[in-house]
């Protein structure tokens, strides 16, 4: 089984979901025996007038610097193309028209360098100017990429709406059939202001493609409830998560009192207000606790200011974005973390903080939910309900201890070498159906 | 005779470093001393250290008539001792001439008097202290940071014992009425006023350099041709700014210390001026009236109000978080607390967390080392919030020697 797969940069060069769910699942296809030849937009300065490269595994993997653990051999079943793009994962269209604008003004990046994986990538004049244009032309390139490849592959595979055309067009040229998949749909990005061209490039990729993969069934629930897309041709996909063969050792704490944590973007999405009004309400109970959100966003000055008005913010910590092995250093100084978000297709992170033991509360409204058994689960506008958590993991040692030790043994049953092989089977079973067509 | 009122404010802050949640319960060094060090050695060398040097040169030459008069926050004057202690000596050369007038304020430039009184009064005397251990003498007018005055501050300010105040000769208060006149406090009239004239002020500290500014080139001449107009009436023009104008906001190049060095010459040589310090000049004259100033005033801004420092809700919890330690200072007696209490009480840090950037962004950012007013607000939570451990623990342990003594 040979994957010509459209996705996106690993970790540690774009922080969020989306990049740490490819590189797990592609080392797991490599396991299982499929061959990938993995795409993703790369953005190369002005110099370069190559619209792809072909870059070394190995480089790749050195980059990322964790080729130890004899891991090497199933390097070799997966080949990297660069497509010269500025595109970023979470991109909106409304973000890339202004940060397009702001560089025609004035010929410089203006991404903040609050974000790492917006650091990066430096705006250039030869890419489209909005960000429907360079999904257009990103499509372009693919299909000459996949033209090149001809005979490579058996089924192509597209993560995420902006690479959906491209997946489209690289169908349309090999007659291959087409997986997306669905990490997130526009109404969790946005609510219900759904962004129509989104909407229609997702919806569009869904009926083109054979399959769907959607990270959970609450996302595959909205695929079929809200794009129509008929419901046995979705398949839940869960994510799993692949952790460092060494943990690093533990910081030393340097408070004494019990640490409670939010770790992601500060956005709508990721109910940051909620943990506010439940670490309010909590403090007014337990004085010694401190709860801290890590990250940045659109929300972030909101968030700190509501926090500056309920007057705790000598007990409530913001630490800005985090990267690398603060991330770490955060989880492991936790006692509790809590995903409070107002809708999550998955939601990798608690899975991290368990594999540090540490106890996690998340949101009914999350996917992650739904493989997880050793989680508090609370809806997300329950803030009486998430306080209560709060205080029961603080309070007694016994709930906390279970959850911890329970919540390790079942994340670390979460592996992509099953995701994998599920992914595997269907692969097989929509080409089958293809070649029967 | 037009009295002529010199008033030179002298502060620099300590500069917090970056200082993030993982340092808390490791790390007690709070301060940017890079910054701070580099920052002072800076100032000595373009202001502090030649202006001072004009100033003595000035005294002497026009033996005994050229006056003026300073107030030197604490904070600064620790940061003199520890990183330019040429200037703390310079400013005691000027104190032994004898015309220059040292005045009381709070000691960390601080917002103490919006507070409360015992916090007002406890800045307040170790100012008074510094200053009479450093310069021998016992201060007798007050200035409140950033000419912070209001009817009640004035009466506190007098109860302390204090006879001469500074405040703003803001244009909502004043209405129709001149600044060069002295005025009488609302609450206690013995106290007396000196209210700053913004305009010829500011005619030198924001204005001196301006190029588009229509008066532009300005020349001794001029200026005291505008002193001495008959449409500058009074008695006494209070010309009150930051000492860092001389060579800082106004650097050497645009000719400020020659425009300073001409000054008195001209002034002296009209005949129609003289130069006091503030308590001579408010023992001149007779107050004309009671100046009612119901609500906080300061000379910041174009509102002339407290907004730069307490208007969001960021500087508002900070300011309340801060204020809520004062007992458990107050029962430690640490002279190494104290030290960060003092210095975490300094208005700039309240300053950087300003979000009214529209009318006056120019001078908020100007000496603002944060990106964001939401960053310097995370970064002063997170070092009072350490210190808030710390002083826990402190009480704790005391606590806990004394019931051992028992």
């Amino acid at each position: 089984m040979r994957v010509l797969m459209f996705g996106w940069e690993f970790p540690p060069h774009i922080a969020g979901g989306l990049g740490t769910a490819c590189y797990g699942m592609t080392r797991g296809l490599a396991r299982n025996g499929v061959d990938v030849t993995f795409i993703v937009p790369h953005a190369y300065g002005d110099e370069d007038q190559r619209f792809i490269r072909v870059v070394n595994a190995s480089d790749v993997e050195a980059v990322y610097g964790s080729t130890e653990s004899g891991a090497d051999d199933i390097l070799d079943k997966i080949s990297f193309i660069h497509i010269d793009s500025n595109m970023v994962p979470y991109i909106s269209p409304e973000e890339y028209e202004s940060y397009h604008e702001e560089f025609v003004k004035s010929g410089q990046r203006v991404w903040s360098k609050s974000d790492c994986w917006k650091q990066r990538y430096t705006f250039s004049g030869k890419y489209g100017a909005n960000l429907m244009e360079e999904v257009a032309r990103y499509a372009v390139v693919a299909a000459q990429v996949a033209k090149d490849l001809e005979g490579q592959f058996d089924v192509i595979h597209a993560h995420d709406w902006l690479t959906y055309y491209a997946g489209i067009a690289a169908k349309r040229v090999s007659g291959k059939p087409l997986v997306v998949h669905m990490h997130a749909t526009e109404y969790d990005r946005s609510g219900e202001n759904v962004n129509t061209q989104v909407h229609a490039i997702e919806k569009t990729g869904m009926q083109a493609a054979d399959c769907v993969m959607a990270v959970s069934n609450l996302t595959r629930n909205i695929v079929i409830n809200r794009y129509g897309i008929p419901a046995e041709k979705v398949v839940t996909v869960h994510n799993a998560v692949r952790f460092a063969e060494k943990q690093s050792a533990a910081p030393e704490r340097g408070v004494e009192d019990k640490i409670i944590t939010f770790l992601g973007r500060i956005t709508y999405q990721k109910g940051p207000d909620y943990f506010v009004e439940a670490a309010a309400k909590v403090l007014k109970r337990v004085p010694n606790v401190r709860f801290v959100m890590a990250g940045s966003g659109d929300m972030m000055n909101h968030v700190i200011r509501r926090v500056a008005r309920l007057g705790i913010a000598d007990r409530f910590h913001f630490t800005g974005f985090l990267r690398g092995e603060d991330v770490h250093k955060m989880f492991q100084l936790s006692d509790v973390y809590v995903m409070p978000s107002v809708s999550e297709p998955f939601g990798i992170s608690p899975l991290e903080a368990m594999r540090s033991n540490v106890p996690v509360i998340i949101s009914k409204q999350s996917g992650v939910a739904e493989v997880l058994d050793y989680a508090v689960k609370v809806d997300y506008w329950d803030v009486d309900a998430l306080a209560d958590a709060m205080y029961a993991l603080i309070k007694y040692p016994a709930l906390a201890n279970m959850f911890s030790s329970k919540g390790l043994e079942e994340v670390t049953n979460l592996k992509w070498n099953n995701v994998a092989a599920k992914m595997k089977t269907i692969y097989e079973r929509i080409v089958e159906e293809s070649q029967n067509k | 005779m037009k009295t002529v009122c010199l008033y030179f404010q002298v502060h620099q802050p300590w500069r917090l470093k970056k200082y993030r949640f993982f340092n808390m319960g490791k790390d007690h060094n709070y301060l940017d001393d890079l910054a701070n060090r580099s920052i002072m050695q800076k100032v000595a060398r373009q202001c502090y250290l030649p202006m001072n040097a004009l100033l003595l040169k000035l005294i002497q030459e026009n033996k005994g008539k050229f006056r003026c008069s300073f107030s030197i926050t604490g904070i600064a004057v620790e940061q003199f001792k520890a990183y330019a202690p040429e200037v703390l000596d310079s400013f005691k050369a000027l104190a032994a001439t004898g015309c220059v007038e040292f005045l009381a304020e709070t000691y960390s430039h601080s917002l103490a008097a919006l507070a409360s009184k015992e916090d007002f009064a406890q800045q307040v005397k170790l100012h008074a202290a510094m200053i009479k251990k450093e310069f021998g003498v016992k201060p007798t007018a007050f200035r409140n940071t950033e000419l912070i005055y209001s009817d009640e501050i004035g009466a506190m300010v007098s109860e302390l014992g204090f006879k001469t105040m500074l405040a703003e000769g803001a244009r909502h208060i004043l209405g129709w009425k001149s600044p060069n006149y002295i005025y009488a406090n609302a609450i206690d009239q013995k106290m007396r006023l000196l209210l700053r004239n913004y305009k010829l002020s500011d005619d030198i500290a924001f204005r001196f350099s301006n190029q588009g500014w229509d008066e532009y080139p300005l020349t001794a001449d001029k200026y005291v041709s505008w002193l001495t107009a008959e449409d500058t009436p009074g008695e006494v023009i209070n010309l009150f700014m930051d000492y860092e104008t001389f060579g800082e906001h106004q650097g050497i190049e645009t000719g400020i210390f020659d425009f300073m060095k001409a000054l008195p010459k001209v002034a002296l040589g009209s005949g129609q001026l003289e130069f006091a310090t503030v308590s001579e000049a408010a023992k001149k004259y007779q107050p004309v009236s009671v100046l009612h100033c119901p609500h906080v005033m300061s000379w910041a801004d174009e509102e002339r109000d407290v907004t730069a420092w307490l208007g969001n809700e960021l500087q508002n919890e900070a300011f309340s978080k801060l204020y809520g330690l004062k007992e458990k200072i107050a029962k430690l007696k640490s002279a190494d607390f104290d030290y960060v209490w003092n210095f975490m009480q300094t208005s700039d840090h309240f300053y950087y967390m300003a979000t009214k950037w529209l009318s006056d962004g120019d001078v908020h950012s100007y000496f603002n080392p944060y990106d964001s007013a939401y960053d310097a607000f995370i970064n002063y939570m997170n070092v009072l919030s350490d210190f808030q451990i710390e002083v826990e623990k402190a009480l704790e342990a005391k606590s806990k020697r004394k019931s051992k003594k028992a």
